[in-house]
């Protein structure tokens, strides 16, 4: 807020010379007028956010009598059946899911805007479909895939398959600002001319100045792994969404739903944090 | 190079480029868009397939090698440093890749921005520097890997007029120093004639004339050159004896063994004279009216109406002084050799 005030008086100083007095009145006005519908935005839009969370933290700290305070419900979380577990297979998730999405997509992206760019469009076509079919369609066609998996492996680690497709829209369209950011063409044929290898120029040229495309990729990778339910729960994983999901079934444990809750959002914030500050940091080392 | 071909579709973009770079020296290659110049740099490079012909490096087949292993530095008309190193990482990337030792490494870096005047730049990133800079840094790090060639795909391009110039003549200080064999692409002629110890004039995938600049502004092997190099002024003529007549001035050709027949002479602007006042009522000599004088620095550029035909004089600056636009003129054309181009005399004449 305060740094709003002060922009709107530093915009002040620049006033042209020699302006009426009424007129720069009346911008003065019209400023305060419009500094006022910030902050009302501002207000409404971070209420709107905040509530919500705030509420869920505030139930998650309920205690046994209304309107007391506990820590029982966050305790309760390595001691509520599968939810560990569920945590532990979700994160396990995350991971496995950005490194196939990013293995997967970063050269394949990258050798088709250097050598084959006439392809581009069909893959951007693939990438982006799973977008337009929707999450029930899409387990109607994987059940039979995932009976068939299951009858040597039932591990389910196995949802990675499917949060992979999922992610290729998001994926895509971060990698693909990140290479539209850069001139890879050029970069790759400087580097051709000096004697790199096509591996070299991917890794050493191209990755690293498309890092910031490569972390929100992650970020919404993870993000969509971390909330992602309709999948896990009709093909009978539990994941952390869908053990939250049963835990709010079982009403003596609402606490629990709500701190296990908080706890995944705040990861969720924590991770964002992170990767917005290795994202600025690298531009802040350039620049 | 020999019979260098390249087809992008149906359409032809090298028609069998035959060029020999001779050991230190510097080649411009000239033309306009579109002629095929980018494309013949590209194929040596080997950063583009042949459809056919073969370019050999001292004595060697080059032309199935990928552009990793063709020892050639580059440096291109987009800013091509890699944004995430420093100048000096830049400089060292190719030397990294050979794998020479660190005590090296740091040596020929330093080595080469002193060369380009940069050592204090050094630690700075791309975007620290200014395109200048950074062309410089381009020319560095491909100075460094001690290439075979070194191809310049139009440096300058993107720089403004000054630092162009500047560039431009530490270019060829730094290649002269070096003694490195120099392929250096532009569209400008004013470069490519400063530059170079011989430039080749392209055309439609081909090389009309490859010659010293002199050779090239003076003596153009076809009309082509003669209107692509500099300016040129077209006076419809008779060919007669190896001689033409324009204008009622009869001037040697380039080419005496030029077929008799009407034909448009092209004569450059410095050729022609101008001298205040009105000719003679017979015509003889010339008389027109100034139209246009444009200052260009040193000279001035006069544009003269006489009769039908627009006639352009390149003159010094002070003697262009004395002149106004409305104000009569005469004219003399230097009787200089020149070609004829006898495939437009219907379209001048229109």
């Amino acid at each position: 807020m305060a740094a709003i005030g002060s922009l709107g008086d530093s915009l002040s100083v620049v006033q042209p010379a020699g302006q009426p007095a009424g007129q720069q009145g009346m911008q003065g006005g019209r400023r305060r007028r419009l500094n006022l519908f910030r902050y009302a935005m501002f207000t409404i839009f971070g209420l709107f956010f905040l509530l919500p969370l705030v509420a869920m933290v505030r139930f998650s700290l309920e205690g046994t009598k209304p309107g007391s305070f506990s820590t029982s419900a966050w305790t309760q979380i390595g001691s509520t059946p599968g939810l560990l577990s569920a945590i532990e297979i979700t994160l396990e998730l995350v991971v496995l899911t950005c490194v196939v999405v990013l293995v997967l997509l970063v050269p394949t992206m990258i050798w088709i805007r250097l050598r084959v760019q006439w392809i581009a469009r069909i893959f951007e076509f693939l990438c982006v479909l799973p977008l337009a079919i929707p999450a029930i369609v899409l387990v109607v066609g994987l059940v039979p895939v995932y009976n068939r998996i299951e009858r040597t492996t039932v591990s389910p680690l196995q949802l990675f398959w499917v949060y992979v497709i999922l992610a290729l829209p998001y994926a895509y369209r971060s990698l693909s600002a990140g290479l539209t950011a850069i001139d890879a063409v050029t970069l790759a044929e400087a580097a051709r001319s000096l004697g790199a290898s096509w591996a070299t120029v991917i890794l050493r040229v191209i990755v690293p100045n498309m890092w910031q495309g490569i972390l929100n990729a992650l970020l919404l990778t993870s993000a969509l792994v971390l909330g992602e339910f309709t999948i896990a729960e009709i093909l009978n994983y539990s994941t952390l969404p869908v053990a939250l999901f049963n835990i709010s079934r079982a009403t003596a444990n609402a606490g629990v739903l709500f701190s296990t809750s908080t706890a995944a959002l705040l990861f969720a914030f924590i991770l964002l944090l992170v990767l917005s500050y290795a994202g600025r940091r690298l531009q802040r080392n350039r620049a | 190079m020999e019979g260098l071909r390249r087809h992008y579709g149906q359409v032809v973009a090298l028609d069998g480029v035959d060029l020999t770079l001779q050991p230190g020296e510097l080649v411009a290659l000239l033309g306009p868009s579109g002629c095929g110049k980018t494309t013949t740099l590209r194929l040596l490079a080997g950063l583009e397939d042949a459809d056919g012909g073969t370019i050999t490096v001292a004595g060697r087949d080059v032309s199935r090698l990928p552009a990793s292993k063709r020892d050639m530095g580059m440096v291109f008309q987009a800013y091509s440093l890699f944004p995430h190193m420093t100048v000096r990482q830049n400089v060292a990337f190719g030397l990294r890749l050979r794998k020479v030792s660190k005590e090296d490494r740091d040596r020929r870096d330093l080595q080469m921005l002193e060369l380009v005047g940069l050592t204090e730049q050094a630690d700075r990133y791309a975007s620290q520097i200014s395109g200048g800079q950074q062309q410089r840094v381009a020319l560095a790090r491909a100075l460094a890997i001690e290439p075979k060639v070194l191809l310049l795909d139009e440096p300058l391009s993107a720089l403004d007029a000054k630092v162009r110039a500047q560039l431009r003549d530490q270019i060829r200080r730094i290649q002269l120093e070096l003694g490195i064999t120099t392929l250096f692409v532009t569209h400008d002629q004013e470069e490519a004639l400063a530059i170079a110890d011989r430039v080749g004039v392209m055309r439609e995938g081909r090389i009309e004339q490859l010659a010293p600049p002199t050779e090239v502004y003076s003596r153009p092997a076809t009309s082509f050159v003669a209107e692509f190099v500099g300016l040129t002024n077209r006076l419809p003529g008779t060919v007669s004896s190896g001689k033409v007549t324009a204008l009622g001035r009869t001037l040697p050709l380039v080419d005496p063994g030029t077929p008799d027949g009407p034909a448009v002479a092209l004569v450059r602007p410095e050729a022609v004279t101008l001298a205040s006042g009105a000719g003679q009522a017979d015509g003889s000599p010339l008389s027109g009216t100034v139209i246009a004088i444009t200052f260009l620095g040193a000279t001035s550029r006069v544009t003269v109406h006489v009769g039908d035909l627009t006639i352009m004089a390149q003159l010094s600056t002070s003697d262009a002084s004395a002149l106004t636009a409305g104000s009569q003129v005469t004219l003399a054309i230097r009787p200089d050799p020149v070609l004829v181009s006898a495939d437009k005399v219907a379209a001048s004449e229109e």
